[in-house]
C-alpha cells in the first residue's frame, strides 16, 4: 500500500470522513426510529450535523476547578481511539488494517472512550459529574466482561483472532451462526451499556445527574465526545456485523448494501431496546450484567470450544 | 464506611419541573439525609384575595395550580355557598364532578408520563401526554380553555352541556378506556417497570398517618383517605365510585393507585352524562357575603385540598387560606427518600406528584399583644388556644382528649 492510498484509507474512505458521515446518519436514523416508536415525527435528516455544528460554534466554558488541559485533551483523545477503532473493522469486505489479534486490539481501543469519559467527569470536579463517572467506571466492570466473551466466543469457533478471518470462516460456514446466537442477544445489551443508552444510561442519567458525566462541557469539547459516541456506535455495529452477519459477497454493490443493511438493522435493534425500557438502577445494572449476561457468555465460550473440537 | 458528601437536587434540575431544593446527603450512592427547601415559589396569592372581592378571588383561587384549578375552585366555592347559604342546583352539582374527574384523568395521565420520564421511560410519557391531549381538547370544548377552566361560580357553574358535546365526551371516553387498560397493564404486569418501581419510597400505613400523608400516596399506603368518599361534595353522594387502595406501600403502589383511578373517573364520567338531571346551571348569588368562617375540602387529583374563608359582611374576604395537597404530602417526602438510592430520589418526588408553586406561602408570627415576632412550639400553641377559648368563650377544652389518629 502507497503512501498515498493509505492518506485516502485513513482520512477519507473508510476511515476519517467516512465515520463521521456515517455516525451522523446512524444518529439521525436513531433518533428518528425513536421519535416514530413513540408516535412523534422525528428530527430531519441533517439534525446530526446541525447539532454538531451548532455546537462547534458555542462558547467553551471551563470550570475554574478544572484541569485545563485535561478538559481540552480528554474528547480529542477519545475520538482518536475510536477512529483508529475503526480502521481495524471491515467495512465493505476487509479492513484497512487486518492483522492476526485484530480483534483484541479494537475491543481493547473502545475502552478508551469509557476510560475518557470517567477521567472527563472527574477533572470537572463538579459533584454531578463526579458521581456520573464513578458510574461510568461501575459500569465498565459490569458490561465489558460479558462483551468481551461475547466477542471473543464467535472467534473461538472460527479459531482466528482477526476481524476479517472470522467474517471469511463463517461466510464459508453461514451456518454456524445459528450456535452463536446467545452470544448476540449478549452483545447487543452490553453494547446499550458500552454506548450509555437507556436502559443503561446511569452515567448521563439527566433527570438525576442533569447530564452526568458531560454535565460541565461545552461547545467545540462537547461537540467532540457527542462525536465520538456516534463514532462508537458505528463501529460497534459494524463489529457486530462482521462478526454475527456471515455475508460477504464478490460484488462489490452487493457488498455495501448487505454493510449498510446489517448496520441498519443492529441500530434499529438497539433504538428498539432504548425505546421500550426505563432505566435501571446501577445495582440492578451490576447484578443483571453479571447473573445473566456473564454466565451466557460464559456457556456460549464452553459451547463454542467444544464445537470446536468437533468440526475441527 | 465511605464518604459522605452533599448533593443539590435543584434548586435548578432537569427532575424538577419547578424550582425547589432538595440537599441530598449521601454514602455512596445511598441517602443518608434529605432536607427539603421550599419557598422559590411564593407568589402572595392569600393576601392578594384578601384585597380583591369575591369574584375577582375566583380568578386567583382558579390560578392557584395549573393542573388541579377545578378543585380549588370548587373548594372555594363551596366555602362561599356555605357562608352564603346559597344551594347549587343539581344539574350545577353534576357538570362540577364530570368537570372534576376529567381533571383527574389528565392530571393522573400527565403524573404517568411525568413519573416516566423520571426513571428514564420517554416512550411511556410521549404516550401518555398523546393521551391527555383528548382529555384536554374536552375540557376546552366544554370549558373554554385547557387548563384554567372557569366553570365554577359561586352558586353554580357558567356553561351548560349541550348533546353534541355530551356526544364527543363519550367518544372521547372510549377511546380513553382502551388506553387507559394498556396502562393498567402495563403498570401491574411490566417486569422491569414494577422492578424499578418496588421497594422504593416505602410508606407504611402508620407512617402514611403519622405524617398526614393525603391522597394517592395515603392511599397507596392502604389508608382509605379519599375526600369524595369520606366528605361528599358536588354529587359525590350520589355518584357511585369505588376508593381505590392498595397495601404495597411504594412508588409501585402509587402508580397502581393512580392508573386504576383513571378507570374510575371514566366510570363515573360516564355515570354523570346518563344521569345528567334538567334545569339550571346556577343559582343567585348575593354580592355580599354574612359574617362567618367555614373550612371546606375536596378531593384535588393530587390528595385532599382544604380552603378556610372567613368572611366579614362585605364583598372582600377577611382571610383566605389555601393548603393545597402538596402542602401535607411534604413531611412524608423526606421520610420516603432516606434510605434509598440516589438514582431513586427524582421518582420519588415525583411520586406524591409535587405542585411547588401551589405550596408555597410565607407566614410572620406575630404576637398579638406586643407585635413582635413571636413563635410557638406545639405544647404552647395548645395552650394559647386553650386559654384564648377560656377566656373568650368562657369554656374548657384542655379536657378534651387529644386523638391518638387521625379519623380512623
Amino acid at each position: 500500500m502507497d503512501i498515498n492510498s493509505t492518506l485516502i484509507a485513513v482520512f477519507l474512505f473508510p476511515g476519517l470522513l467516512f465515520l463521521c458521515a456515517y455516525a451522523t446518519t446512524l444518529e439521525f436514523v436513531d433518533r428518528h426510529v425513536y421519535a416514530r416508536l413513540q408516535n412523534r415525527q422525528g428530527p430531519p435528516w441533517y439534525q446530526p450535523i446541525a447539532d454538531f455544528l451548532k455546537l462547534m460554534g458555542k462558547e467553551v466554558i471551563i470550570p475554574a476547578g478544572a484541569d485545563k488541559t485535561m478538559y481540552k485533551l480528554l474528547p480529542l483523545v477519545s475520538f482518536a481511539a475510536v477512529a483508529t477503532a475503526f480502521l481495524c473493522v471491515p467495512v465493505f469486505g476487509p479492513a484497512v488494517k487486518a492483522f492476526n489479534g485484530d480483534l483484541i486490539v479494537v475491543l481493547y481501543l473502545l475502552t478508551i472512550p469509557t476510560a475518557c469519559f470517567y477521567l472527563a467527569g472527574w477533572y470537572s470536579t463538579s459533584i454531578y459529574a463526579t458521581i456520573g463517572s464513578v458510574r461510568a467506571l461501575t459500569q465498565l466492570f459490569s458490561y465489558e466482561v460479558p462483551l468481551f466473551m461475547a466477542l471473543l466466543a464467535p472467534a473461538m469457533l472460527a479459531g482466528s483472532w482477526s476481524i476479517t478471518e472470522i467474517s471469511a470462516y463463517y461466510t464459508a460456514n453461514p451456518l454456524y451462526v445459528l450456535f452463536n446466537l446467545p452470544a448476540l442477544v449478549v452483545a447487543l445489551l452490553a453494547v446499550q451499556g458500552k454506548l450509555e443508552r437507556v436502559p443503561f444510561d446511569l452515567p448521563e442519567a439527566e433527570t438525576e445527574l442533569a447530564g452526568g458525566t458531560f454535565v460541565e462541557y461545552s461547545g467545540r469539547y462537547y461537540a467532540m465526545f457527542r462525536m465520538t459516541v456516534d463514532c462508537e456506535l458505528v463501529v460497534l455495529s459494524a463489529l457486530i456485523a462482521a462478526i454475527f452477519v456471515p455475508l460477504s459477497f464478490d460484488i462489490w454493490w452487493m457488498e455495501v448494501l448487505c454493510f449498510f443493511i446489517s448496520t441498519l438493522l443492529i441500530v434499529f435493534v438497539l433504538t428498539f431496546i432504548r425505546a421500550t425500557m426505563p432505566r435501571v438502577r446501577i445495582d440492578q445494572m451490576v447484578r443483571f450484567c453479571w447473573i445473566y449476561l456473564t454466565p451466557l457468555a460464559m456457556a456460549q465460550i464452553i459451547l463454542n470450544l467444544f464445537l470446536r473440537g468437533v468440526v475441527g | 464506611m465511605a464518604e459522605k458528601i452533599t448533593i443539590p437536587i435543584g434548586p435548578q434540575h432537569p427532575s424538577l419541573k419547578e424550582p425547589a431544593c432538595f440537599t441530598i446527603t449521601m454514602e455512596g450512592e445511598k441517602v443518608v439525609n434529605a432536607v427539603v427547601g421550599l419557598g422559590y415559589n411564593h407568589r402572595g396569592l392569600e393576601k392578594a384575595c384578601e384585597s380583591r372581592t369575591y369574584i375577582q378571588d375566583l380568578y386567583i383561587i382558579e390560578r392557584v395550580c395549573g393542573i388541579c384549578s377545578h378543585a380549588h375552585s370548587t373548594a372555594f366555592c363551596q366555602s362561599l355557598e356555605y357562608l352564603a347559604g346559597v344551594e347549587i342546583p343539581q344539574r350545577a352539582a353534576f357538570i362540577r364532578t364530570l368537570v372534576a374527574e376529567l381533571e383527574r384523568l389528565h392530571s393522573h395521565l400527565l403524573w404517568l408520563g411525568v413519573g416516566a420520564h423520571e426513571i428514564g421511560f420517554d416512550t411511556l410519557f410521549m404516550y401518555t401526554w398523546r393521551d391527555r391531549e383528548k382529555v384536554l381538547d374536552l375540557l376546552a370544548t366544554l370549558c373554554g380553555n385547557r387548563v384554567n377552566y372557569g366553570i365554577n361560580t359561586p352558586g353554580g357553574c357558567r356553561r351548560d352541556l349541550n348533546d353534541e358535546e355530551i356526544a364527543m365526551i363519550r367518544k372521547a371516553m372510549n377511546e380513553l378506556e382502551e388506553q387507559v387498560k394498556y396502562y393498567t397493564e402495563l403498570a401491574l404486569n411490566d417486569t422491569i417497570l414494577a422492578a424499578r418501581l418496588s421497594g422504593i419510597g416505602k410508606l407504611s400505613h402508620d407512617d402514611a398517618l403519622r405524617l398526614g400523608a393525603v391522597g394517592p400516596v395515603s392511599r397507596a399506603s392502604g389508608v382509605p383517605d379519599d375526600v369524595r368518599a369520606i366528605d361528599p361534595y358536588a354529587a359525590y353522594g350520589i355518584v357511585p365510585f369505588k376508593v381505590i387502595t392498595d397495601d404495597h406501600c411504594d412508588v409501585f403502589g402509587r402508580a397502581v393507585v393512580r392508573v386504576l383511578e383513571m378507570q374510575e373517573s371514566i366510570k363515573m364520567i360516564r355515570f354523570c352524562l346518563d344521569n345528567l338531571p334538567s334545569g339550571e346551571i346556577a343559582a343567585k348569588f348575593p354580592r355580599r357575603i354574612p359574617a362567618g368562617e367555614v373550612f371546606t375540602r375536596v378531593e384535588a387529583p393530587r390528595g385532599e385540598d382544604t380552603h378556610y374563608v372567613r368572611s366579614n359582611g362585605t364583598d372582600k374576604p377577611d382571610r383566605v387560606r389555601v393548603r393545597a395537597a402538596t402542602e401535607a404530602n411534604w413531611h412524608a417526602v423526606r421520610h420516603m427518600i432516606e434510605g434509598d438510592m440516589l438514582a431513586d430520589v427524582p421518582i420519588i418526588i415525583a411520586a406524591i406528584d409535587p405542585c411547588y408553586s401551589c405550596t408555597d406561602r410565607s407566614f410572620v408570627v406575630k404576637d398579638p399583644l406586643t407585635g413582635k415576632d413571636k413563635q410557638m412550639d406545639w405544647g404552647a400553641l395548645r395552650q394559647y388556644g386553650i386559654d384564648w377559648y377560656r377566656k373568650e368563650r368562657g369554656v374548657d377544652p384542655s379536657r378534651i382528649p387529644l386523638p391518638g389518629k387521625r379519623f380512623y
